[in-house]
């Protein structure tokens, strides 16, 4: 398909941009096949160039021959063209629509995209999980890779690499993985030094309602736990969520089986109810009112906060059980992609250090997200302002990062980067000329030839001219857990996320 | 148990233990113990883990409560004074003992478990009568010894001095005169007896506006605007009943906008919501008619009275005493008080006022009811968005002096301290501190000082240590001879700056220079709830670590290492000029000793850091060996980037860094396992019940 056909007016004159906090500029509009860009044509002003793909929704109007769009980003900026003529006006606006919403992953920028500067590292190959492997390796010998995923054949969602514990060989693995959601059978995701207690997580147990049991799922599970210790397995879900997924043919561990793990379930949402949580959230913030109370009940209504506190609380009482309790733990819900990953990543980001700093953090993402499966495709698709509701969108990956600025509130000389950082991550998981955030889980950016045909963001990212814009002048290496508080006196709205 | 003891008694006070910081000058503290009122084995629950709760003594000195922790590492104190406390509440006996709940206007809640019913009812009935003292002399200022001596004290009161702050406005003018027409009280006598009024006002039309005003507060200047002209000014509402009109007091609005010769109108603005304003008509009070006046445009700004604002922080303070409540309970209860919508209107009040006279170059007066709430808040306000100077520290202690002290507002009555009306009591300059608060968080680098310093007159607002905020007028003051029986606060202040500077101030950037400029699209998600001012004694719910005390500990490092660069580069010249003219000398011997020459010279400034480090015993570890200037300069820059862990261990013992550990509530930075401990605690039981 040649971008050409959809893009009916490449090019109008003196249209005019309304930006908030902005003046008003008149300029030339340009349509290609990722970009919308305005420029004034003179020097040294500002030209506003928007990828496509991170128009989350546009409306239009007229007023005699003048017409306006008014494009909402998933970023959530809120942008106004006037455009003179209606014939130009409805050209741009269905190319917009058609060429904000191309179905096709290998149509998207990151694919055409050539970068303008010196690549020093590879940040396809700045993480690999041998490297991350070896951190852990010198500390114990309980663990080891496992090749057995290696063509994605036991676990869709998993990476080739995982880490399991020594004593279970791959036929378990590949037994233990039918009995778990997905395919995805627990492995480790932090190793806490310290104490040598661990974080696995994984997907449900399928026990449906006849209380199936697998004995090697049993081994696996209790090879984690040192002699005479015990464990807890935390399920983010509430106990009547995860006793109607028995139903559907999922379930939790039953104490019986599991006698030396004690289960503890929280109750993170998911999915859609996140994402009306979003959209009324960034309603409120648009809200252009001079009412105070209305604001703190819309933003009381919209609930997010609750979730923010609601994540939070289990990361911390997971930290808890590793650093202060000595318990090793479980963590998973249903999937096991979405709210299990915002456990465990928070999680180490109050208990480890390193991933405080910019390179660990990203580490982190690329370990605890990315390679474990969390399907950025899906939950990205849309963002605040999109009507089509479709279940798999949500806002999970952004909640993760509200959640590490509220600890970084909390702490702002312990973190090495800075908000600028995450607002970063945030804008390219939504839309971004980058390869790293496409596709749902490895086996499928294996199937893109990611590396081959796109650049990652860390090799942009990890360039020092990058690295100063997010380094937190502050930073002073801390080397203690950090126990952030979760009252809501001590939680805020992350503003600068939402208001652009 | 009780014991019968009324003798002095010496209290050792550990730095940074008790409410501590906040009393001042003594490290030692000698307080005269009440008669009779000790008892042991009480405990002191904490807030918000019920799990944990001290065991200790309780004392009742004659003004304070003081809590000393039994565990004999720490020994820890509280230290609560009488004027403080709010209210007191007994709650029924339970099986440990008998639960006392006492609550400060300084937002400190403290619960105490006294074993025996009958200590407990003592202990109370005695605070009862502490709390609510009669006469001003029982108040703590007349029994507060600073140790300065009679000179000190006096240079203490004359730190903020009023007419020289009407000098830098540029007063007297050409449109602005001194009048004494307010001498010995004769006319006001809730105003002070110096007051700016516009030169073609006469004392006539000055008494007989007066006349024409509640509590005869006539218009006055309360600031003025050099460069257009235009001027605040602030009175009580006007005798209008529904017809009424007054001759002078036109004459007077006149006056005030002749003196503002750019402009050919004033703004009067009513700073209460319309009806109540139209009710007080009917009490022969009411607003101006702008058919009466000449060339004025009048303006409702609803802005709620002191009793809605008792109760609005009333409720607040229920939300905040919570235990561990949901997101949605939070925010429902912080909405239901109003709290945030009430600091909203005198935000918006003061910027309407700012805007008015900045830009449009319009003079504004302003009133409420009495001219003594509302008023001072909304002209403060707009003074502080005004002009940069009330953004520094002494101008901050300036605008209170002015707009509040000296123009009557009634202290005395709004935060009881002597006992008094419960109905008269309200959080007016709580509201405008925190107004302040609210902007320093919208303008991080406008104001000299930081957050601390709030908290602190906040603090002493209520503390009745310091003479400053005692009775309700000037006068009142002056008979009471406050200024020789009594101490300061500004003195005391001013005395400690170096803890109140905000690190991030800049006073040459576009943005913190002149007006301060809000944005103009509505932006309701910048009002924020105070934590650090509502929840301050509850540490855990604090940021850990503090950017402020961060900042202030890196900029004395600086300028520590700094010093230090220029005495090592003195040493150097001297020692290069002693070792030229041992190598000239050496030279002249023979040529193969010239390295000798070298190392001797070598082996003299491996000493240096030796010698160094005995004068500076800050930076032992740091001082760089060879006397090399270039590496303690790259030494600093490490240090603020923080790359180097080391580097930062050590200045965390051994540097200026040390400061921050013991200041800043930070859990995790510096802290030791014993303080981890504790968060773990807290945390744990948050988490669990959440």
């Amino acid at each position: 398909m040649e971008f050409a056909e959809l893009i009916k007016t490449p090019r109008v004159d003196n249209v005019v941009l309304h930006r908030p906090f902005y003046p008003a500029v008149e300029g030339t509009l340009c349509l290609t096949g990722h970009h919308l860009i305005l420029s004034s044509r003179q020097d040294n002003t500002e030209e506003l160039w928007l990828l496509h793909s991170n128009i989350d929704a546009i409306d239009k109007r007229f007023v005699g021959p003048l017409g306006t769009i008014i494009i909402k980003c998933k970023d959530f900026r809120i942008i106004q063209l006037d455009i003179p003529g209606m014939e130009e006006c409805l050209n741009i606006a269905s190319s917009i629509e058609a060429l904000s919403t191309l179905d096709s992953i290998t149509l998207m920028y990151p694919f055409f995209y050539r970068p303008m500067f010196e690549v020093i590292e590879d940040g396809w190959h700045s993480f690999l999980p041998e490297q991350e492997f070896e951190l852990y390796s010198s500390a114990t010998s309980e663990w080891r890779l496992s090749y057995v995923n290696k063509e994605f054949a036991v676990c869709p969602s998993y990476p080739p690499i995982v880490i399991v514990p020594k004593s279970i060989d791959d036929e378990a693995l590949r037994k233990v993985a039918t009995f778990r959601h997905g395919g995805r059978f627990p492995v480790l995701s932090y190793y806490h030094k310290k104490n040598g207690m661990v974080i696995m997580r994984s997907g449900q147990p399928l026990t449906g309602t006849n209380g199936r049991r697998c004995k090697e799922d049993e081994k696996l599970i209790n090879a984690t736990l040192r002699a005479g210790k015990r464990g807890y397995i935390i399920d983010t879900r509430s106990l009547n969520v995860a006793q109607q997924a028995r139903a559907k043919g999922g379930g939790f561990e039953q104490e019986a089986h599991y006698p030396q793990w004690r289960r503890i379930h929280k109750s993170i949402e998911r999915y859609h109810i996140l994402q009306e949580s979003l959209i009324k959230l960034v309603e409120a913030c648009n809200d252009q009112t001079h009412n105070m109370d209305r604001w703190l009940s819309k933003l009381e209504a919209s609930n997010w906060l609750t979730h923010i506190k609601e994540i939070l609380t289990t990361a911390c009482l997971a930290a808890q059980c590793i650093d202060r309790e000595g318990a090793s733990i479980l963590i998973h819900g249903t999937e096991g992609t979405d709210s299990t990953l915002q456990v465990t990543s928070l999680a180490q980001i109050i208990l480890e250090p390193r991933s405080r700093t910019i390179r660990g953090f990203e580490a982190l993402i690329e370990r605890e997200w990315l390679q474990a499966g969390h399907p950025f495709q899906q939950r990205c698709a849309q963002s605040a302002y999109c009507n089509s509701k479709q279940k798999w969108e949500s806002p999970v990956f952004l909640l993760f990062l509200d959640c590490v600025w509220q600890i970084l509130r909390q702490f702002p000389c312990s973190f090495e980067f800075n908000e600028n950082f995450l607002i970063m991550l945030f804008e390219h998981a939504y839309a971004s000329q980058f390869g790293t955030f496409l596709g749902n889980n490895e086996s499928e950016r294996c199937k893109l030839k990611l590396q081959q045909k796109t650049m990652s963001l860390w090799s942009w990212v990890n360039r020092p001219s990058e690295l100063s814009k997010f380094t937190n002048p502050l930073f002073e290496a801390n080397n203690l857990v950090i126990w952030p508080s979760v009252a809501p006196q001590s939680l805020q709205l992350w503003e600068d996320s939402t208001n652009k | 148990m009780i014991s019968q003891l009324g003798i002095l008694v010496r209290y050792q006070l550990r730095a940074g233990q008790s409410v501590g910081s906040l009393e001042p000058w003594s490290a030692e503290k000698y307080t005269l113990l009440l008669e009779g009122v000790k008892v042991e084995n009480v405990r002191l629950v904490d807030r918000i883990s019920s799990k944990k709760a001290a065991l200790g003594t309780l004392y009742l000195t004659a003004t304070h409560v003081i809590f000393v922790e039994n565990a004999p590492d720490t020994r820890k104190e509280t230290w609560i004074l009488h004027s403080q406390i709010s209210t007191i509440e007994k709650q029924a006996t339970a099986a440990t003992g008998c639960p006392l709940l006492i609550r400060c206007k300084n937002f400190q809640l403290l619960q105490l478990i006294i074993p025996q019913e009958r200590d407990c009812h003592d202990v109370y009935i005695s605070l009862i009568r502490l709390a609510r003292p009669v006469k001003y002399e029982e108040l703590y200022c007349f029994s507060f010894n600073p140790k300065l001596d009679k000179e000190e004290r006096e240079q203490g009161w004359m730190l903020i001095d009023l007419s020289e702050e009407y000098k830098r406005m540029g007063l007297p003018n050409n449109y602005w005169q001194l009048s004494d027409v307010n001498r010995d009280y004769r006319v006001c006598d809730s105003y002070p007896t110096e007051l700016y009024v516009p030169k073609s006002a006469t004392a006539h039309i000055i008494v007989g506006s007066s006349k024409f005003r509640s509590r005869r507060r006539f218009p006055a200047l309360s600031y003025y605007y050099r460069d257009n002209h235009a001027s605040i000014c602030r009175s009580s509402q006007p005798l209008s009943g529904f017809s009424a009109r007054c001759l002078e007091d036109e004459q007077m609005l006149q006056a005030i906008r002749k003196a503002n010769p750019g402009s050919d109108f004033i703004y009067v603005v009513d700073t209460r919501p319309k009806l109540n304003a139209m009710a007080n008509r009917a009490a022969g009070k009411g607003y101006e008619n702008e058919d009466n006046y000449s060339n004025i445009k009048f303006q409702f700004i609803g802005i709620e009275n002191i009793h809605v604002m008792r109760n609005s922080l009333q409720k607040m303070l229920e939300v905040c005493e919570l235990k561990s409540p949901s997101m949605s309970d939070f925010l429902w209860g912080l909405e239901n008080s109003g709290w945030l919508r009430h600091i909203k209107a005198i935000m918006d009040a003061g910027i309407f006022i700012a805007k008015a006279v900045s830009e449009e170059g319009v003079s504004v007066l302003v009133h409420c009811s009495d001219g003594w709430d509302r008023t001072a808040q909304v002209c403060s306000v707009a003074s502080l968005l005004l002009d940069p100077h009330y953004r520094t520290l002494k101008g901050f202690m300036v605008l209170i002096e002015k707009d509040w002290i000296s123009f009557g507002h009634k202290f005395n009555h709004r935060y009881g301290n002597l006992d008094g009306d419960p109905k008269e009591i309200s959080p007016v300059i709580d509201q405008f501190i925190e107004c302040v608060w609210q902007l320093m968080e919208q303008f991080p680098c406008a104001f000299e000082f930081n957050e601390r310093f709030l908290i602190h007159i906040q603090h002493h607002i209520y503390s009745c240590q310091f003479g400053n905020f005692l009775c309700n007028s000037q006068k009142e003051r002056q008979e009471l001879k406050i200024q020789e029986r009594t101490y300061s606060l500004w003195a005391h202040l001013w005395k400690n700056r170096a803890d109140y500077m905000n690190p991030l101030f800049r006073d040459d950037h576009s943005q913190t220079r002149g007006t301060l400029r809000l944005p103009t699209t509505p932006c309701n998600f910048l009002y924020k709830f105070w934590s650090g001012m509502y929840n301050r004694f509850e540490k855990g719910l604090q940021p850990r670590q503090s950017v402020t005390d961060y900042l202030m500990a890196v900029k004395e490092e600086t300028q520590q290492l700094e010093e230090e660069r220029e005495a090592l580069e003195e040493r150097l010249e001297k020692i290069q000029k002693v070792q030229l003219n041992h190598t000239k000398v050496k030279a002249k011997q023979s040529e193969p000793s010239k390295h000798s020459g070298f190392s001797t010279s070598d082996n003299s400034t491996a000493n240096t850091p030796q010698d160094y480090s005995g004068n500076m015993k800050s930076f032992p570890s740091r001082s760089p060996s060879q006397g090399d200037e270039d590496s303690a300069l790259i030494l600093t820059q490490d240090n603020l980037k923080s790359s180097d862990p080391d580097l930062s261990a050590n200045s965390d013992q051994e540097s200026g860094v040390e400061d921050l550990s013991c200041r800043s509530p930070s859990g995790g930075e510096c802290a030791p396992s014993e303080d981890s401990g504790k968060d773990r605690d807290s945390d744990e039981a948050v988490f669990l019940t959440a």
